[in-house]
């Protein structure tokens, strides 16, 4: 999921498309530990790594982890507990990725930041992230 | 697919290695006809000459012509078998209504082709946006085979690109299979060899589908070519190398002339060449093409292959193509056309230079009714292009050769162009080379349409171009420079194996002004450095001008390459720099929010009763 600034989403994808309600649900709750978590921030930490917020909180079924951007716009990916295999550096780097890939998207002229993000480039490159962890 | 020829007749069955094309009554009355007129009725396949002949009589450029060759078959099997006759008439019908030479064009219901002598109209009109190659049939074994590993890929391009159309499987695979298969067209033998017939042989309409040899060979002539011999043989090789790799069903290959109206739309937007067109005057301009937003934005995805938030003048130039390919119906493709990537695009641009210098080699063939301008160009280009095609990239030979495309509409101001190139010639990089083929294309009609919509074409070329980006701070100052060479506009495109990322060398224009202390400084900085990835951090809207520093000369793809590579890296550091400063300044906000928030607390306890 991508959200913008205020926090209402730009972009959701999940990949087992059941349970999708309940990941919205999930990435919406998570925002508010987000939030909380900025602004337990204390001066600015312009090091990217600050902007990895980490594990947000583990539930029994997943963890979900959370990025923020400088300009506020958060990312939020749940992901399955089941799935161990996924480290913390690969979590970060899907997170630098998916940065990457919205930074192209405000490079369109075309698209109005706000507006949900249809872009075609963008959409192959998360799917094509969440494959490699599913 | 090909299917072998279905006993001469079978009109429903023009099936060419599995396409079921109906023909209608007239249309295989017709079929039958010239095929039985092209062909000695023993043989089961029409002879080379004299369906060359016949098609020239279509007054299609050879490009289109070289095109329908292809995509009926005729090249893989090596002759025109029924179906590849019928084939290839309905693809010439269907580009003499301005169709793309595509399978998918002849599903619907067309109109008899027109063989004629002299017929101005039909050549080929937008429809098929890039290319338009006469369909030379005469293809050199020899080259055939280089260009058919080309062409393979633009094959491959193409196929995704008709997804809808189509069932039928072998034209979109004949160019693929093209390729592997030497063409033992007949043809192409005596093609090859051939002299340019000299105009008068296409007058001649092949009502005698007499095979004037060595005249059949181009097709690229327009009707009222005169051709010069010289030019024909050399449009004659460039066909055939073009073709191999441009006759591929390539709506996405601009033609010259398309090159030089685009080139001259980014002269209305930017007089520089060699600078960027920000993102959000290239939106304004494309927006006039009343695209709707969504496609505007895949197509600015597609062609800002940087992703710097403007527009090089070879991304300019691909996107204005996919603008004028969607308005002509085609589907936007997932990803950018082989043809249409800067690189590629590049060494197009700077193609038409060297050719122009070289142009005196060739006698220029003169454009049967079309521009000639666009003829001596591709002459020019031919003529590099025949030296150059040891150098080159094989796409980049083949494209300089194509003859000149006579293209009749578009007559963007060849001289400009020409000057521009001459320019430019020396020195791309082989990648460079590879450019689009000049084809005769007629996108008139279809630019015009886009043309009511969109600005005049610029006045002509500044001498010199400048190496500075239009960024919106800085606009006034880069539109006094002009400079350099035509070249280095050219060359700002990265080389071939790197991703576009023109270095910047001037100022990065960042939307915001809190930032614009902290831009400039980081501009410096990023001199040279792209700055795409500056925006994002900085969250600078969609607007945000990137300046691209304009590469002064063209350097060898290696040095681009490291070039590029550190200017990567460069770009990388000023991004995290931006980054940086973003948080910094953002922090800086929150403080200062807290602080008024404390002040205005403050504020309200020591006034107990509101006064106002």
């Amino acid at each position: 999921g991508l959200f913008c600034c205020q926090n209402y989403p730009l972009y959701i994808r999940s990949v087992p498309t059941e349970n999708e309600l309940k990941f919205h649900y999930t990435v919406h709750t998570s925002l508010d530990v987000v939030d909380e978590k900025i602004s337990a921030m204390g001066k600015a930490l312009v090091d990217q790594r600050e902007l990895y917020l980490g594990l947000l909180y583990p539930t029994e079924d997943y963890k979900v982890y959370g990025y923020v951007t400088n300009s506020k716009v958060k990312f939020v990916m749940v992901v399955d507990s089941s799935n161990t295999a996924l480290r913390d550096n690969e979590i970060r780097s899907m997170f630098r990725k998916l940065h990457n890939s919205y930074t192209d998207i405000m490079c369109n002229p075309f698209y109005n930041p706000g507006d949900r993000i249809h872009s075609r480039a963008f959409d192959t490159m998360v799917n094509s992230m969440m494959m490699q962890v599913c | 697919m090909e299917q072998g020829p279905a006993g001469g007749s079978g009109p429903a069955a023009a099936g060419a290695g599995g396409l079921l094309l109906p023909l209608s009554e007239t249309e295989q009355q017709r079929y039958s006809e010239l095929f039985s007129r092209c062909c000695p009725p023993p043989e089961a396949a029409a002879g080379g000459s004299s369906v060359g002949e016949l098609f020239r009589a279509s007054q299609l450029p050879p490009d289109t012509l070289h095109q329908i060759t292809e995509v009926c078959g005729a090249k893989r099997v090596g002759y025109f078998g029924p179906a590849q006759f019928y084939i290839a008439l309905k693809l010439i019908a269907a580009a003499q209504s301005g169709f793309p030479v595509r399978i998918e064009s002849i599903k619907n219901e067309l109109p008899l082709p027109r063989f004629m002598a002299l017929k101005n109209d039909t050549e080929v009109r937008y429809g098929t946006p890039a290319e338009f190659h006469g369909v030379k049939f005469q293809v050199p074994h020899a080259t055939l085979e280089k260009n058919s590993y080309k062409r393979t890929d633009e094959g491959d391009k193409q196929e995704p690109k008709s997804p809808p159309m189509s069932p039928i499987c072998s034209p979109p695979a004949s160019p693929s299979t093209y390729q592997r298969t030497p063409l033992s067209y007949g043809y192409g033998k005596g093609r090859s060899g051939l002299e340019q017939q000299h105009g008068a042989p296409y007058e001649v309409r092949h009502s005698t589908h007499q095979q004037d040899g060595p005249s059949s060979g181009n097709y690229g002539a327009k009707s009222a070519l005169t051709c010069s011999t010289p030019n024909r043989s050399l449009s004659v090789e460039r066909e055939q190398q073009d073709s191999s790799t441009q006759y591929s069903d390539d709506p996405w290959r601009i033609t010259e002339e398309q090159r030089d109206y685009y080139i001259n739309q980014f002269r209305s937007l930017q007089p520089d060449l060699n600078a960027f067109i920000s993102g959000s005057v290239a939106k304004n301009f494309f927006t006039k093409s009343k695209l709707p937003i969504p496609e505007l934005s895949h197509i600015w995805e597609l062609s800002d292959v940087d992703c710097d938030g403007a527009l090089t003048l070879a991304e300019f130039c691909a996107a204005f193509h996919l603008v004028v390919a969607r308005k002509n119906g085609y589907q936007l493709p997932e990803t950018l056309p082989e043809t249409l990537l800067p690189e590629y695009l590049q060494a197009a641009c700077l193609k038409p230079v060297r050719d122009s210098a070289l142009f005196d080699s060739y006698s220029e063939p003169l454009p049967s009714s079309q521009q000639t301008r666009d003829f001596g160009r591709a002459e020019k280009s031919s003529a590099e292009e025949v030296p150059d095609n040891s150098a080159l990239l094989q796409d980049g030979k083949k494209d300089d050769k194509q003859g000149l495309k006579v293209s009749t509409t578009l007559k963007t101001i060849p001289k400009e162009f020409q000057h521009l190139t001459v320019k430019a010639a020396a020195q791309e990089p082989n990648a460079l080379r590879a450019r689009p083929r000049s084809r005769s294309y007629s996108s008139t009609s279809i630019e015009d349409a886009m043309k009511k919509g969109e600005e005049p074409p610029t006045p002509p070329p500044r001498p010199q171009k400048s190496h500075s980006r239009a960024s919106s701070l800085d606009l006034n100052k880069i539109f006094q420079q002009n400079t350099q060479a035509v070249r280095s506009g050219w060359l700002p495109p990265p080389p071939p194996a790197l991703p576009p990322r023109p270095s910047v060398s001037q100022e990065v224009v960042l939307a915001q002004p809190p930032s614009k202390p902290a831009r400039r400084k980081l501009r410096t900085e990023a001199q040279g450095l792209e700055t795409p990835e500056l925006s994002p951090t900085i969250n600078v809207t969609s607007s945000l001008p990137a300046v691209k520093a304009h590469l002064p000369v063209q350097k060898q793809s290696s040095k681009q390459k490291r070039a590029i590579q550190t200017a990567i890296r460069k770009n990388k550091e000023a991004n995290a720099v931006l980054a940086r400063l973003n948080s910094e300044l953002q922090q800086q906000l929150k403080e200062v929010h807290k602080e008024r928030i404390a002040l205005e607390t403050q504020l309200e306890q020591l006034r107990p009763v509101t006064v106002l």
